[in-house]
């Protein structure tokens, strides 16, 4: 049983078709990257896994437990966690609270210490951040922030959309390495992103989203020697 | 750059200004003309100022359900009068049992306690029933919808309560021990504004701190800056809406009994001016901001107050006294026309849905 199953999944906004049956899998402990063009569906995917879409057909499975029952704020309990499209940090709240929040379905306050530590740890800028507005946070720090506040809910399954988006190649290298290091602390990763290289180069397995369908899947290395993906995704010719 | 500028200003922009720099010359020329000829002592500013503080807290309490609810819902509760008149007049008749068993004198905190807590507990489940029946089901909704049916909330409390306790007046029964005045120094203040001042302060304390510091308080914020990053924190975002309707009408519940000892009458329609008031406080303080609520009452409570005597006498305007709520609604109508953010907030007209 994988720890995330996604299957045959169609989700509309409104009358419109987003997602024409979308199936994947993440095993315990691995990296998948979801790549696909702009408008592909990779955010409605992630919306869909963490609850604030419902898909019209087709289920996700957590740990062979259908989520279609449980909405967004609760799905987070059971142990999934997001790093929303833009980072979405409470501007008008401090770094210490939007960690806070993040660790919003945690009652053990060692536990959330310990997360919180560990939070630090891997982000020290935040810690010398904390009393800090996070509106006025730098791109880079907001993602941090971003990241560290979805990790302080202790999450089996973090999902990540688009962390690398606007950030300079510098930090985009040292997103890339934290995702790496996140995973190696036993974090299962779900990362969508357009930055197909970047993404292939630090997941184990990939899949390649189109107008809503999954069109290919592979490990990273085949993935990163396909034709078709070098010629759309990796800018080759 | 400075021609772009003079197009730009059309003829509505002219009056507008006109009429506001009239006003202001206006009230600068009648408070230089009462001060002037001295007509009144000082004992009389420093009674007026404590009676605008006394209104002004009541007012921010009231304010601050307007302000929580707009700013997690960016929707105006216009029902919140209702809110605000349900608890105390529902009080009224808790202090009446009080004093038959004998204990509104005998435990008088005690007592105040009780209607304090029956005021706030009977606003809280209105405004409660109010956002699961009238608001919830149109969220989504045109921004207008929910504006309509906080209307017709309004009359349909309003004729509800007058149903349930009869059209008359209620009145407020007196305690001992808030009969007469305190001298502090050379200054005279009522016993009954002291405890409104006094209840205010420590009831916005409390208000903030919860705001500010508990997780409740964090969550609110959370929910007001973005609904689904919150869902994502795993905050049940209705029950957060919930309880910021509970909060402020057990607010406006607590603003009600405050109110009842400064003007010792309840019926249906004792919410209507109090929450028109508040309301322009909240706006006047930046609609959104608790301390801006707090802010704007003030000043609201104090130019209500010291406004009459101040500058419409000194213009000399009869009945001075009588226009005291004419002073809250023409600050309501330049505020929304100059300055719509108010003095701390965001703009009330073009906010994120
Ligand atoms: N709120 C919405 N209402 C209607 N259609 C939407 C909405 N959000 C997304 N869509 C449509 O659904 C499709 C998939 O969008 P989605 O945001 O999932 O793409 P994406 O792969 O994340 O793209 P990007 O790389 O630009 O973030 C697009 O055609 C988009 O126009
Ligand atoms: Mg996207």
């Amino acid at each position: 049983m994988s720890l995330l199953e996604v299957e045959n999944i169609h989700t509309y906004y409104g009358n419109i078709q987003a997602l024409r049956g979308v199936s994947l899998k993440v095993e315990k402990g691995e990296i998948v990257t979801l790549i696909g063009a702009n408008g592909a569906g990779k955010t409605t995917t992630l919306r869909t896994i963490s609850g604030l879409l419902k898909p019209r057909e087709g289920h996700v499975k957590l740990e062979g437990e259908d989520l279609a029952s449980y909405m967004a704020h609760e799905i987070v309990y059971k142990g999934v966690a997001m790093v929303p499209e833009g980072r979405g940090v409470f501007a008008r709240l401090t770094v210490m609270e939007n960690l806070e929040m993040g660790a919003f379905s945690l009652s053990n306050k060692e536990q959330i210490n310990r997360n919180l530590e560990r939070v630090f740890t891997l982000f020290p800028r935040l810690k010398e951040r904390r009393a800090q507005v996070a509106g006025t946070l730098s791109g880079g720090e907001q993602q941090m922030l971003a990241t560290g506040r979805a990790l302080m809910a202790s999450p089996s399954v973090l999902l990540m959309d688009e962390p690398s988006m606007g950030l300079a190649p510098v930090l985009v290298e040292v997103i890339f390495d934290t995702i790496q290091q996140i995973n190696r602390e036993g974090v299962t990763i779900l990362l969508v992103e357009q930055n197909a290289l970047m993404a292939l180069g630090v997941a184990h397995r990939g899949y390649v989203l189109q107008t809503g369908e999954i069109v290919l899947s592979d490990s990273a290395e085949k993935l990163r020697k396909d034709p078709t993906v070098q010629k759309a995704y990796l800018g080759m010719e | 750059m400075i021609r772009n500028w003079i197009q730009r200003i059309t003829l509505t922009d002219v009056i507008v200004w006109g009429v506001g720099i009239l006003i202001l010359t206006g009230v600068v020329w009648g408070s230089i003309v009462t001060l002037g000829i001295g007509k009144y002592s000082t004992a009389t500013w420093i009674d007026l100022t404590i009676s605008g503080l006394a209104l002004g807290g009541v007012y921010a309490l009231i304010a601050l359900g307007y302000t929580l609810v707009y700013g997690i819902l960016r929707m105006i509760n216009f029902a919140h009068s209702e809110v605000f008149m349900s608890g105390p007049f529902t009080a009224t008749f808790a202090a009446q049992a009080l004093i038959a068993i004998g204990w509104w004198n005998r435990y008088p905190w005690l007592s105040l306690l009780i209607v304090m807590a029956v005021a706030a507990a009977v606003s809280s489940s209105i405004a409660i029933l109010l956002e699961r029946v009238a608001y919830r089901p149109l969220r989504g909704a045109p921004r207008l919808v929910p504006l309509i049916t906080a209307i017709g909330a309004s009359f349909f409390l309003q004729y509800t309560f007058r149903g349930l306790y009869g059209s008359g007046l209620k009145a407020y029964p007196e305690m001992e021990i808030f009969k007469g005045v305190w001298m502090l120094g050379s200054v005279r203040i009522f016993k009954t504004q002291a405890a409104a001042i006094v209840g205010a302060i420590v009831m916005m304390l409390i208000l903030y701190g919860i705001v500010q510091y508990t997780k409740l308080g964090k969550a609110m914020r959370s929910v007001s800056e973005d609904k689904e990053v919150a869902a994502l924190m795993g905050i049940n975002v209705d029950r957060v809406i919930t309880s910021t309707f509970a909060l402020g009408g057990a607010s406006a519940g607590v603003a009600g009994i405050l109110y009842l000892l400064l003007f010792p009458v309840a019926n249906f329609f004792m919410g209507f001016f109090p929450g028109l008031k508040a309301f322009t406080a909240a706006v006047l303080g930046g609609i959104g901001n608790v301390p801006g609520a707090f802010l704007g009452a003030m000043v609201l409570g104090l130019l209500e107050s010291i406004g009459p005597n101040l500058f419409l006498d000194g213009l000399g305007v009869p009945a001075a006294g009588q226009l005291k709520d004419a002073i809250a609604f023409t600050i309501l109508v330049f505020i929304l026309i100059f300055r719509p953010s108010g003095i701390l907030g965001e703009r009330l007209t073009q906010t994120k849905a």
